[in-house]
């Protein structure tokens, strides 16, 4: 992905949520997940993903917490908020919707 | 839970935003590291695997930056850093931050001082319950048409009984006891006021201990009773409550003390420390009378009653009165009234609001040099600002930069205005001290209020006229500029220029307004009085009416007495007695009638100021004999029935005749023989003189007056020697008012000589800051055109040219804003016509004056700059250029 424009940002809000819903982690964890998940397709930029992380922290959705990483040294972890399982939902509601609504425009065409 | 989150967060970024920055780096620095160790794991060098890492992972400062740009704050984090720049450009130039700081301190703290006293004299509303209900009510004088006449108590009475309009009507008049002295403290003359016992009712307020006056202590037969202030329960009874109840002795007659008014009332007069009832301190007979005015009425409007509709009800009545006594010219028939408020500030509206408007042209002026200084500033900054531009500054970012430091320079001059104001308060209040509504001037929330404002106007102002001259068209040029450009400095230095004409305008406008009013003041100070001024010393005696009775021989005998031993005293030139002598103001004054006259027409009357002199006051003031003599020396107690008028009286009543051997039938009772015309003298300094008729003193009537005392040697010296006089004869008589002549005159013209020092002051302070902003802009000019004048001179051009040449560069400015101001006040003066004594607000001597004494300082400024442009080495000019 390049520079996220409105529609990617969302997206890539989505796969954070998503990301550290099942566990938190620390943003080099989360990119190598989106990786890995994904297959190799989606690859995040770190210029796009930490902007991401702290204005979704700043905004509530999710939050930090400075523990001790897999190597031993000290990084910052991120996990959803309440609100965050909310807005996780919501999102990929959203998100079915539209894909939905594209797929059937595509094929129609 | 999720708006708690974010408040947290919001809290966390305010006060933790260092420690969250650094712990965003370690959060990047810590990716970087991963991803390093994981391209090692994938078989990389160690190095590969680092710069393969660092590769991906982009700008660490964009990527820094743009993390940051998502923190809440932002803005307060920029403007904080905004103001942290400006402070340490402007500490870097400590000169120019010193010099600007002072003119807006001088600026802002002239006009917060005004703005205080104007908010506490003129706009807060009186601390009276429901104050815009209170009325004055006047007689209105048709001979004179003078609509603000006091009352007659009759009238009062029947105002009182028959109106519908008002629930409550007071009287009011002011004057002086004597305080016996008690326990070894020295008797003394105290401001005082008689009241109806209804006053403080109708004003709405209470004593702050004991109790006010009721309806029974305000008789003739009821025990005197008095309430004292506040500051004279602390000052003389050391605020102590069992002052209560006691009696103390006020003209030698017993006063129980009944209450005291709380610190901050003041009525009817700022100096008034006791209030005693009217009908127990007057003479029964005098209360019924119609036509002898002296008191002031108060009165409280129904609800629902307005102001016109209350006027014409009393005027009514008034006008009743008089159509049933139409013989008596003197009995009015009708009523006027106006706010309280504005009885009480009237007279000093006009003067304050004229020092307001001074003090916002002065900070107009400091704002403007503020503004001019800046600019310069800019100027030398052009390069570094243009080098910004073209790496990509936003404009908006240079001019919030600019506005900062005109911020940061308005605030601490604002800050040290605002102590300046305090203490330009303080001062005030205390030379002012009996200025109306003194006591409610303090500093309160509006003020500060005010302040804020005005430093947030002062560097809005200041800050966009200097931001004017930075715009994106000249990046360009500015980068362009080698140091051989000599294109025109005067073009650059057109915004300043400007500037500077609108500062000499202005001050021009102050000059003009400060020497109308010193004129006007200089004609007030040297009227004529109609008497000798100097070394003439004057000092006002109050015989208590308990010991010494009027009519009666008592007053007569003491006086005798008084002018021998004061006469026969070493250096005493001459010495007189009069109740009131010139310059001491109106006084009273009474209906006369010529006896050998026709009757008047009905309605008509003739009025003279009356005062009772000994036989030698005339000679002791200088006022000279036109006709006849001097009183004889019988005329004493009853056999007193000689008169003496001044040149007026005859010209007015008696035109065409000789007025000796004519009597004159007082207030239609006695008659007295005119033996003597005297010159006319003012009974004030800015008024004309009235009709006077002088009666022997020796006639037991009066019981107070002044002393005068006429010396050819220093006549303060003989102050002491009289009053120990006085005191042998009397050591329980106090003595007021010792003043000389001349410092009697001044201090009747205290308002109009503090109003033209403080504007002199301003108009002085205002040419000062123009003067060095001409001397700043030439300068400049100067600077900006070095290399243009050496090749002036290297071609040949006299140095006398050349000084020319600059010194009408710096006066061009100068004579536009001389032109400007000269016009500006020929429309404005008309405002302060009303301030000026004998003085055309278009006084072409003033106009000159101020343009020659303008024209002067200005030279002067542009004379160093101009000189040193002239003295330039054509050869250092061309090469430095």
């Amino acid at each position: 992905m390049g520079k996220p424009n409105d529609l990617v940002q969302g997206t890539l809000d989505l796969l954070i949520l998503k990301t550290i819903s099942l566990e938190p982690m620390h943003g080099w964890a989360i990119a190598r997940r989106i990786q890995q998940v994904s297959g190799e397709v989606l690859q995040v930029q770190q210029g796009s993903l930490y902007p991401a992380l702290h204005r979704l922290e700043q905004q509530g959705w999710i939050k930090a917490r400075w523990a001790e990483s897999e190597t031993g040294r000290q990084a910052k972890f991120y996990s959803l908020t309440a609100a965050g399982r909310q807005q996780l939902e919501a999102e990929a509601a959203n998100w079915s919707r539209l894909s939905a609504a594209i797929n059937l425009v595509v094929r129609e065409a | 839970m999720r708006w708690f989150n974010r408040l947290a967060m919001k809290i966390q970024m305010l006060f933790g935003r260092g420690q969250a920055g650094t712990r965003l780096d370690d959060e990047l620095r810590f990716h970087i590291e991963r991803q390093t160790a994981e391209n090692i794991a994938s078989g990389m060098s160690a190095e590969e695997a680092r710069y393969a890492a660092l590769r991906s992972f982009g700008n660490p400062a964009l990527l820094r930056e743009q993390a940051r740009a998502t923190w809440s704050w932002n803005g307060l984090e920029s403007i904080l850093r905004d103001l942290r720049y400006g402070a340490r450009t402007l500490r870097r130039t400590p000169g120019f931050t010193a010099i600007a700081i002072v003119v807006m301190a001088l600026g802002i703290g002239a006009n917060v001082a005004l703005f205080t006293v104007v908010r506490g004299v003129l706009l807060r509303p009186l601390p009276f319950e429901d104050p815009n209900r209170l009325l004055m009510l006047y007689e209105h004088q048709s001979a004179n048409n003078f609509p603000f006449n006091v009352v007659a108590p009759g009238i009062y009475a029947a105002w009182n009984k028959q109106n519908n309009s008002f629930s409550n009507l007071a009287m009011v008049q002011q004057g002086q006891l004597d305080l016996s002295g008690s326990n070894g403290d020295l008797p003394e003359t105290l401001d005082s006021a008689k009241v109806s016992w209804n006053l403080f009712p109708t004003l709405g307020v209470r004593p702050a201990l004991g109790r006010g006056f009721t309806a029974a202590d305000d008789s003739s037969s009821s025990n005197g009773t008095v309430i004292l202030s506040w500051g004279l329960w602390k000052r003389r009874f050391g605020g102590d409550r069992s002052i209560l109840n006691r009696t103390i002795y006020l003209n030698a007659r017993p006063y129980t003390v009944i209450g005291v008014m709380p610190a901050w009332f003041e009525f009817p007069a700022s100096t008034t420390q006791l209030w005693t009832t009217v009908y127990h301190d007057m003479p029964e007979q005098l209360m019924k009378a119609l036509d002898a005015h002296m008191f002031r009425v108060v009165g409280r409007l129904k609800p629902g009653v307005t102001e016109a509709q209350a006027t014409a009800d009393l005027s009514l009545i008034s006008r009743r009165l008089h159509e049933a006594n139409l013989y008596d010219p003197f009995i009015f028939g009708a009523a006027t009234s106006r706010p309280l408020l504005e009885h009480i500030v009237g007279d000093i509206k006009r003067p304050l609001y004229v020092l307001l408007a001074a003090t916002g042209c002065l900070l107009l002026i400091a704002c403007l040099n503020v503004a001019n200084l800046l600019v310069a500033r800019a100027a030398a900054r052009r390069k570094e600002l243009a080098i910004r531009t073209a790496l990509g500054g936003g404009r908006l970012r240079l001019l919030r930069e600019h506005l900062m430091e005109s911020f940061l320079l308005s605030a601490a001059g604002g800050a040290a205005g605002l102590a300046l104001a305090w203490g330009a308060v303080a001062w005030l209040v205390t030379t002012r001290h009996n200025m109306a509504r003194v006591g409610s001037i303090h500093f309160d929330g509006v003020v500060a209020g005010f302040t804020v404002a005005v430093i947030a106007a002062c560097a809005l102002f200041s800050g966009l006229i200097s931001a004017l001259n930075a715009n994106d068209k000249r990046v360009l040029t500015a980068l362009h500029e080698t140091t051989q450009s000599h294109s025109a400095g005067s073009g650059r230095a057109r915004l300043r220029k400007t500037l500077l004409a609108a500062e000499v305008g202005l001050t021009v406008m102050l000059l003009i307004a400060a020497g109308l009013l010193l004129r006007s003041y200089q004609r007030l100070r040297s009227t004529d009085m109609g008497c000798t001024t100097n070394n003439v010393l004057t000092m006002r005696i109050m015989l208590p009416g308990a010991r010494y009775k009027t009519p009666g021989p008592a007053p007569a005998n003491f006086f005798v007495q008084l002018l021998a031993r004061v006469r026969a005293l070493p250096g005493v030139d001459a010495a007189g007695f009069v109740t009131a002598a010139p310059g001491q103001g109106h006084w009273s004054d009474w209906g006369v009638t010529i006896v050998e006259h026709p009757p008047l027409p009905l309605g008509k009357g003739l009025d003279a100021l009356n005062r009772w002199a000994d036989p030698g006051y005339f000679a002791a003031m200088g006022i000279p004999f036109l006709r006849g003599h001097t009183f004889d020396d019988g005329q004493t107690l009853d056999r007193a029935n000689e008169a003496v008028v001044n040149q007026l009286f005859v010209q007015r009543f008696l035109p065409g005749e000789d007025p000796i051997g004519k009597h004159v039938r007082i207030m239609g009772k006695d008659v007295a023989v005119i033996v003597g015309v005297v010159g006319d003298t003012r009974y004030s300094q800015g008024e004309l003189p009235d009709p006077e008729m002088y009666i022997p003193l020796f006639d037991g009537k009066e019981n107070n007056g002044t002393l005068v005392i006429r010396s050819s040697r220093d006549v303060e010296q003989l102050a002491l020697p009289v009053q120990r006089v006085i005191q042998q004869m009397d050591p329980d008589l106090p003595v007021s008012d010792v003043l000389t002549m001349n410092q009697l005159l001044g201090k009747s013209a205290l308002d109009e000589s503090f109003n033209t020092t403080l504007l002199s002051g301003f108009a002085v302070l205002s040419l000062l800051l123009a003067a060095a902003g001409l001397f700043g802009v030439l300068s400049y000019i100067v600077a900006q055109r070095t290399s243009e004048i050496g090749i002036r001179i290297a071609l040949g051009a006299g140095r006398d040219r050349v000084l020319g040449l600059m010194l009408a560069d710096g006066l061009g400015p100068a004579l536009m804003g001389l032109a400007l101001g000269l016009a500006a006040s020929a429309g404005a003066t008309r405002l302060i016509q009303s301030m000026l004594y004998e003085t055309a607000p278009l006084d072409p001597a003033v106009f000159a004056a101020v343009a020659g004494a303008l024209l002067a300082v200005a030279v002067l400024a542009c004379l160093a700059p101009a000189w040193r442009a002239s003295r330039l080495d054509p050869m250092r000019a061309l090469r430095i250029g």
